[in-house]
């Protein structure tokens, strides 16, 4: 095997820049605090006793590795392909998302940072934090728009059991987006005490950088279980995208592996052709919104429009801006899948694996099942079941007119 | 030279600092407002370009951005306010004031194109920091529209010299560590954090976010800024009294800025 030079891999340039993408775009109030962060950041990278700390807790805390796991039946009933999925929804707190939490307290306490801010939009984010927060002794605030408090309440109920303080938040539309906005806003407020805990690869360099880097142990340990498993690399890596914290977790290690295609998945919603969806890549333009370039749901005046999912997970009106750049220089490729087929696919791998997938990976499901037709019985599919169902289930029951 | 350049040049040999007004384009009859300010006692105008996300403003300008735009309203729509504004008024500096999206959207070079027929003076987009500016400021920069920057508490000294380097007009210095209109933040030693900005930039500098009563303007124009800025109070005083209720307040304001320095 050829070695190939590090292309892909070595962004973002030191002005947080993914080719045209990412970048800092805050109020000055934020630019010391970004900076200072990127400092602590790049010198805790550099130390290997946070890196043994991290992987400690990841081990025993989290319970990784997570296991990759072939799923023979979903292989079976595809027709083509195997399928292999990397578990990680078995992570404690039900998703990938504690990954990033981990790290990024981990780096709050060494910087001295007293407090945890969050957002949050169906409350998975939230409670990653609320929990490993909890498990630091941090006072932790969660930042959720009004509306998903209403539609969440176990979540919210969730995040208080651990200790953290809730705010509803109504300004704007009271959304995910404002959720982000209001904890932007509070970190302009109290600058020096506060660490905020961003949940994906967007918003202000070092964000993108750093989340990724913290959700890449998806992908390094899935690369060396495929080599592990099957001796040999899978010919697509699929994820599910809304910010794309797993995805581009799963993608990275990776990226410099030129026969692996990227496959990302996006929430098309009631279609690409309505204007419900949250297909940032392929229902966008490029803009700026959250501290970062990259493409956005926007109307003709350059305002922000609210992005639709059945999954709260995906129904994010920008996308990080790492993925913008693979998509442009067509490193990866991004796809999309409705409303309709993740639930289709909610329930048939429900019932084929014994796996309740959350509404977010049952979108990528959706384009497992077409890539493993194309790809036929030689081909190789790695997926990241990146959370599971059950925050899902009385959301799908009410779809399917069954009352629990 | 612009219009910012000569105002801050005749307050200067006034012995006075000035006042400036912020309303958002679109919230209410704001042609009406616009076209009241100078002879209520404005010195400079910022005009709110309105957006779904406005991370640094507080919940007045938030609410305020939101009906504007439910209204209607474009940045096409405030370039064309502000293009009847300049047509009635010679004198009087404007100011657009919001965030980037929008602007890029529209185009940095069709941006300032349209904006220096429509009369602007300035550019304060909150969320392009200097390393982000570039390639607005030389559009601007080639229609003579200056890009005014913001200052804050946590602006250090060497970040003094990058807010410095390319900015004109006025710097903006925001009082506290919030988010415009709360002065919840942590407070902070206004008069000396003006003298270090002015003297790191050479510029005037208007000290803005959180002042909203006419004595915490005297306050603050007597302790050597340049200018005061008052946004959400006015902002407020329009949605709840309307235009007249705005315009009793821009001159008391005004009457109190004008007293205290």
């Amino acid at each position: 095997m050829t070695v190939k030079p590090n292309a892909f891999s070595q962004y973002p340039d030191a002005e947080g820049r993914f080719g045209e993408f990412g970048g800092r775009y805050v109020a000055e109030t934020l630019m010391p605090n970004i900076l200072a962060l990127e400092k602590a950041y790049e010198d805790t990278k550099a130390d290997p006793a946070f890196t043994a700390e991290f992987e400690d807790f990841l081990r025993h805390y989290v319970g990784r590795p997570s296991p990759l796991y072939f799923a023979e039946r979903l292989t079976e009933h595809f027709g083509g392909a195997q399928i292999w999925l990397k578990r990680d929804e078995l992570n404690h707190t039900g998703a990938h998302k504690i990954n990033n939490c981990l790290g990024q307290v981990l780096l709050a306490k060494r910087m001295g940072k007293t407090r945890i801010i969050a957002e949050t939009g169906a409350g998975q984010h939230g409670v990653a934090t609320a929990t490993v927060a909890a498990r630091f002794g941090l006072p932790c605030e969660v930042f959720m728009g009004a509306t998903d408090v209403e539609r969440q309440a176990p979540n919210v109920f969730r995040m208080k059991l651990l200790g953290a303080k809730v705010h509803a938040v109504s300004s704007g539309r009271g959304t995910l987006k404002d959720a982000m906005n209001e904890a932007l806003r509070d970190w302009v407020t109290y600058p020096d005490e506060t660490f905020y805990v961003i949940g994906t690869v967007a918003g202000p360099h070092p964000y993108p950088m750093m989340v990724r880097d913290f959700q890449s142990v998806i992908g390094r340990e899935a690369r060396e279980q495929m080599l592990e498993r099957i001796g040999r690399l899978p010919d697509a890596a699929v994820a599910c995208i809304g910010g794309g914290s797993n995805a581009m977790g799963l993608f990275h290690p990776f990226l410099e592996d030129e026969s692996v295609r990227l496959i990302g998945v996006e929430a098309a919603g009631k279609g690409l052709d309505t204007p419900d969806h949250a297909a940032s890549l392929n229902g966008g333009e490029p803009g700026i919104l959250h501290g970062n370039r990259t493409y956005l749901l926007q109307d003709a005046d350059g305002q922000i429009i609210e992005g639709h999912s059945i999954s709260a997970g995906l129904d994010y009106p920008g996308i990080g801006p790492e993925h913008a750049f693979l998509h442009d220089v067509k490193r990866a490729e991004y796809v999309s899948a409705t409303d309709d087929e993740a639930l289709e696919m909610f329930q048939l791998c429900s019932k084929l694996e014994g796996i309740i997938p959350a509404l977010e990976p049952a979108h990528a499901l959706a384009r497992v099942r077409d890539l493993a037709a194309e790809l036929g019985p030689d081909g190789v599919i790695l997926m990241n079941m990146c959370g599971r169902g059950d925050k899902d289930v009385p959301q799908v029951a009410r779809m399917l007119g069954v009352e629990v | 030279m612009n219009r910012l350049t000569t105002t801050f040049a005749r307050l200067k040999a006034d012995n006075r600092a000035g006042f400036v007004a912020y309303i958002m384009a679109g919230d209410g009859e704001t042609a009406e407002l616009l076209d009241a300010l100078p002879a209520a006692g404005a010195d400079v105008i910022e005009l709110g370009m309105p957006f779904t996300d406005p991370m640094a403003d507080g919940p007045a300008i938030q609410a305020a951005a939101l009906r504007s735009l439910d209204s209607g309203m474009t940045l096409k729509g405030t370039l064309a306010l502000a293009k009847t504004f300049r047509e009635k008024h010679a004198e009087t500096p404007l100011v657009l004031m919001g965030y980037a999206n929008p602007v890029h959207h529209y185009g940095y070079a069709a941006f300032a194109t349209a904006a220096a027929d429509a009369g602007i003076d300035g550019l304060i987009c909150v969320d392009l920091p200097p390393e982000e500016d570039t390639e607005l400021r030389e559009a601007l920069a080639a229609v003579n529209i200056s890009i005014i920057r913001l200052a804050t508490p946590t602006t250090n000294d060497d970040r003094l010299k990058i807010v410095a380097e390319g900015s004109s007009g006025f710097v903006y210095y925001v009082s506290t560590t919030g988010v415009t209109g709360m002065g919840k933040g942590a407070a902070t030693d206004v008069a000396g954090a003006v003298k270090r900005v002015q003297t790191a930039t050479g510029l005037p500098v208007a000290v803005g976010f959180g002042v909203r009563t006419p004595e915490e303007a005297a306050e603050i124009a007597s302790g050597g800024a340049d200018a005061v800025v008052v946004g959400s109070a006015i902002v407020s005083a329009n949605h709840d009294g309307g235009t007249k209720t705005a315009l009793e307040l821009v001159r008391s304001i005004s009457a109190a800025v004008r007293a205290a320095s």
